[in-house]
């Protein structure tokens, strides 16, 4: 049977019986001399401070919290190590500062240690373990799922009954239905400012509606084959009082901006010889689009001109992220979700949510890592180099879905062989392997305080992984087929998923 | 009656090299302008089971001709069009290009709705068999020096044995099951994917002539037997793997030296 675990190996056997090392904290370590380093700006704070050097990260905590004179209500930080102040090298600090530099020798108790700290989510999102709705609506299978940026009590699912529909969460009932496709809507795009919802069809066509489900004019026509991917313009790059732009991918091969309030396209690229699988806006203001065709391309978003081919894949690449994907998404708001009084106030608000999560020691640093039909996965610095960063390999059949973590320091890939896999998202280092789902894996979501993930497959299930523990946390049984999307909502609270089942699916704590 | 079929294809071979008869294409012509009055004829003549072969034919070609004239007429009126009815399933974008393996995909949304229904919760594929009586079943073997009892029984049909079966001592037993008719494993349909898995027999249910039958594990046609399906990766909906499904005997074993099944879904 499938589910059986198989008899360990003569190698795990004897790996297992080997004298293990035992973690402990030697006492009598000397002080080490440490800085801290904010990690946006890059300032330093409070000079060279002689500590113990089995000092826990929860001590540093305290430490910092109170050289930053926020002792009333600390706010937690992680800390790495920053290796080569030259290259930017930095190493996560997982636990205390012993076993996690001194130990493997990346440094000796006699130098200064530059410790570097970022922010870390306040709150806590708690593992979704029940499924608190059904909501039966949708005609025909949900094919895209997607959260409002500013609050949880609405989502959007697009379905192959042609229709979209808006869902009140917490009363868990539908809201709006959004007809005017003729064909299967096969994705859906909240716009960052909250205002505005972009779906895609397999009629070719692009529709806009506002928040109440009324519909904004037209289609959008222009595309010759069906819409495989939409992305909105950053927050922090729109002009205050102009409509935020938006990129659209098709079947056909090219790739669209429009001008939402105009309703024109501004610009198509025609440089992908075949479908265009995925389509992102990067936060610097270059599209990043990844193709059937093998490559991955870069376009500046101000006039149109082709940045940068990267080609190291060789076979589709099915999907694309952003390092800075969710800070995107979330543009001007937090999880809080209070509106920001002001165009320019947004602007400044989402740049801060940006620069949070793209500045590391004060330079703006986007990484994209792309998945491939070959069972591989790139990691790139794009407008660094055209050379990958690294190649991250271990899945056994093609990666659908890829996804940087809120802080960008990790990143997932769900594949076709049941597996999900941990990768690093600075170095792209292999760090743990999720099994459990017994088909494959379609999505991936992270919770917006990046210490939990939750993945929906074909064998009907939701599974919530924990990346502290690497293991599964919950499973969520219930859909009566496959599930093809699911999404975390921007304040923790809920998950939405659907599938073949028709019906739309809300999981709480 | 259709006109014997030439053999080979001496008459293409013929057209090849010495071509059509001058006045072909006229003929055709006058052909098909005749057909007309040819059907029209044969529509008022035609007698008995003739006939009514005729107007079958003529039914379904009218058919046809209506339904195409329909599609012809709705292409050209202008304006909003339906939404497309789809008959196949919708897919997200990332499934869009790729071929579907049809083996591990099993319990559609389709049969689940059927399911829904209850009503034919207990229906089967065959819901009738032919009666098999005791003498067709059983064959007597005489035993004894002088041949004179005749307590044994030997059954005819295959059957499916289990695993840990072993015979009870000669002078016992008093039904055999001939080894050479044992079955293990069964040529198992999927009735939506239309696949066929040579699948191990688990068990064997209901046998719809007798319980007894169903005891010995006796294989008739309209047998339910129990099936291994773990290879076709089907998947509960609290994501567990089946393990063991139903499926009904179509053929009769005896026949056909082998089990072929269809799967209850």
């Amino acid at each position: 049977m499938a589910t059986l675990i198989p008899p360990p190996s003569k190698k795990q056997k004897r790996e297992a019986q080997k004298p293990r090392e035992v973690n402990l904290i030697p006492d009598d370590l000397p002080n080490v001399l440490i800085k801290f380093q904010a990690s946006d700006t890059g300032d330093s704070v409070g000079g060279g401070i002689r500590v113990p050097g089995n000092i826990s990260e929860q001590q540093l905590e305290q430490l910092l919290n109170q050289l930053l004179g926020e002792q009333d209500d600390p706010i937690p930080y992680s800390f790495s190590l920053l290796n080569d102040s030259k290259k930017g090298d930095l190493i996560d600090i997982k636990d205390n500062l012993y076993t996690s530099v001194l130990k493997p020798e990346l440094k000796t108790t006699e130098d200064v240690l530059t410790l570097v700290y970022t922010p870390r989510a306040i709150f806590k999102v708690k593992a979704v373990t029940r499924p608190s709705a059904s909501i039966a609506g949708h005609g025909s299978t949900i094919l895209c799922t997607q959260f409002a940026p500013h609050t949880s009590s609405k989502m959007v699912t697009g379905a192959g009954d042609s229709t979209a529909r808006i869902w009140d969460c917490n009363t868990q009932t539908p809201l709006h239905v959004l007809k005017g496709h003729t064909n299967w809507v096969l994705c859906v795009s909240w716009c960052p400012n909250g205002e505005v919802i972009a779906t895609g069809s397999m009629d070719n066509t692009i529709r806009l509606w506002d928040e109440n489900g009324k519909s904004l004019g037209d289609p959008l026509r222009g595309h010759t084959k069906w819409i495989t991917s939409l992305a909105w313009e950053p927050i922090h790059l729109v002009k205050p009082g102009d409509s935020p732009r938006l990129v659209s991918a098709s079947k056909d091969g090219s790739i669209k901006v429009w001008d939402t309030a105009r309703r024109v396209p501004l610009m198509t690229f025609n440089g992908h010889s075949s479908s265009v699988s995925c389509v992102k806006w990067s936060g610097q203001g270059v599209i990043y689009s990844a193709s059937h065709d093998k490559t991955i391309r870069v376009w500046d978003a101000k006039n149109g001109k082709l940045i940068n081919v990267l080609k190291s894949h060789a076979h589709w690449v099915n999907h694309l992220s952003l390092s800075t994907d969710y800070a995107l998404r979330m543009g001007a708001f937090d999880h809080t979700g209070i509106k920001p009084s002001s165009p320019e106030e947004a602007q400044k608000k989402a740049l801060q949510n940006y620069d949070k999560v793209a500045k590391i020691n004060g330079v703006t640093e986007e990484r994209i890592v792309t998945a491939s039909d070959d069972f591989t996965m790139y990691l790139w610095e794009p407008l660094k180099s055209t050379k990958p960063v690294c190649r991250m390999t271990g899945h056994q059949k093609l990666v659908n879905h890829v996804q940087f973590s809120p802080d960008g320091r990790n990143l997932v890939s769900a594949s076709f062989d049941n597996s999900i896999k941990l990768w690093d998202g600075r170095t792209g280092k292999f760090i743990s392997t999720f099994r459990g789902h017994v088909a494959a894996v379609y999505q991936t979501a992270w919770s917006s305080d990046c210490r939990l993930l939750v993945s929906c497959s074909k064998d009907t299930t939701l599974k919530v992984w924990d990346i502290k523990t690497k293991k599964l946390s919950v499973d969520l049984p219930g859909h009566q087929d496959e599930v093809y999307s699911v999404d975390w909502s921007v304040d923790g609270k809920r998950v939405a998923s659907g599938g073949k089942d028709k019906h739309v699916r809300l999981w709480t704590h | 009656m259709k006109p014997l079929q030439p053999q080979n294809e001496y008459i293409e071979q013929h057209i090849k090299q010495h071509g059509r008869r001058l006045d072909h294409e006229e003929r055709k012509r006058k052909r098909i302008a005749r057909e007309g009055h040819k059907i029209a004829k044969d529509a008022q003549t035609l007698k008995g089971w003739r006939g009514k072969q005729f107007a079958q034919k003529r039914y379904k070609e009218k058919v046809a001709m209506k339904k195409k004239i329909k599609a012809h007429q709705e292409s050209k009126v202008k304006g909003p069009t339906e939404p497309l009815e789809n008959n196949d399933e919708a897919l997200p974008t990332y499934l869009l290009d790729r071929q579907q393996t049809n083996t591990a995909k099993a319990i559609s949304s389709s049969i689940k709705q059927k399911r829904l229904e209850k009503a034919d919760k207990f229906s089967v594929p065959l819901p009738k068999v032919r009666g098999i009586s005791e003498e067709e079943m059983f064959k007597v073997i005489k035993t004894g020096s002088k041949k004179s009892k005749a307590w044994k029984r030997m059954i005819t049909k295959h059957t499916f044995v289990g695993e840990g079966f072993t015979r009870r001592p000669v002078k016992m037993e008093r039904i055999i099951r001939p080894t050479a008719l044992r079955q293990k494993k069964a040529n198992v349909t999927h009735p939506e994917l239309g696949v066929t898995v040579f699948l191990p027999i688990l068990s064997v249910k209901k046998n719809p002539q007798s319980p007894m039958y169903t005891q010995m594990g006796v294989l008739t046609k309209g047998t339910i037997i129990e099936v291994n399906v773990s290879e076709l990766g089907m998947v509960t909906a609290g994501g567990k793997v089946v393990w063991g499904k139903y499926a009904q005997i179509t053929n009769e074993p005896d026949r056909d030296g082998c089990v072929n099944a269809v799967l209850l879904v």
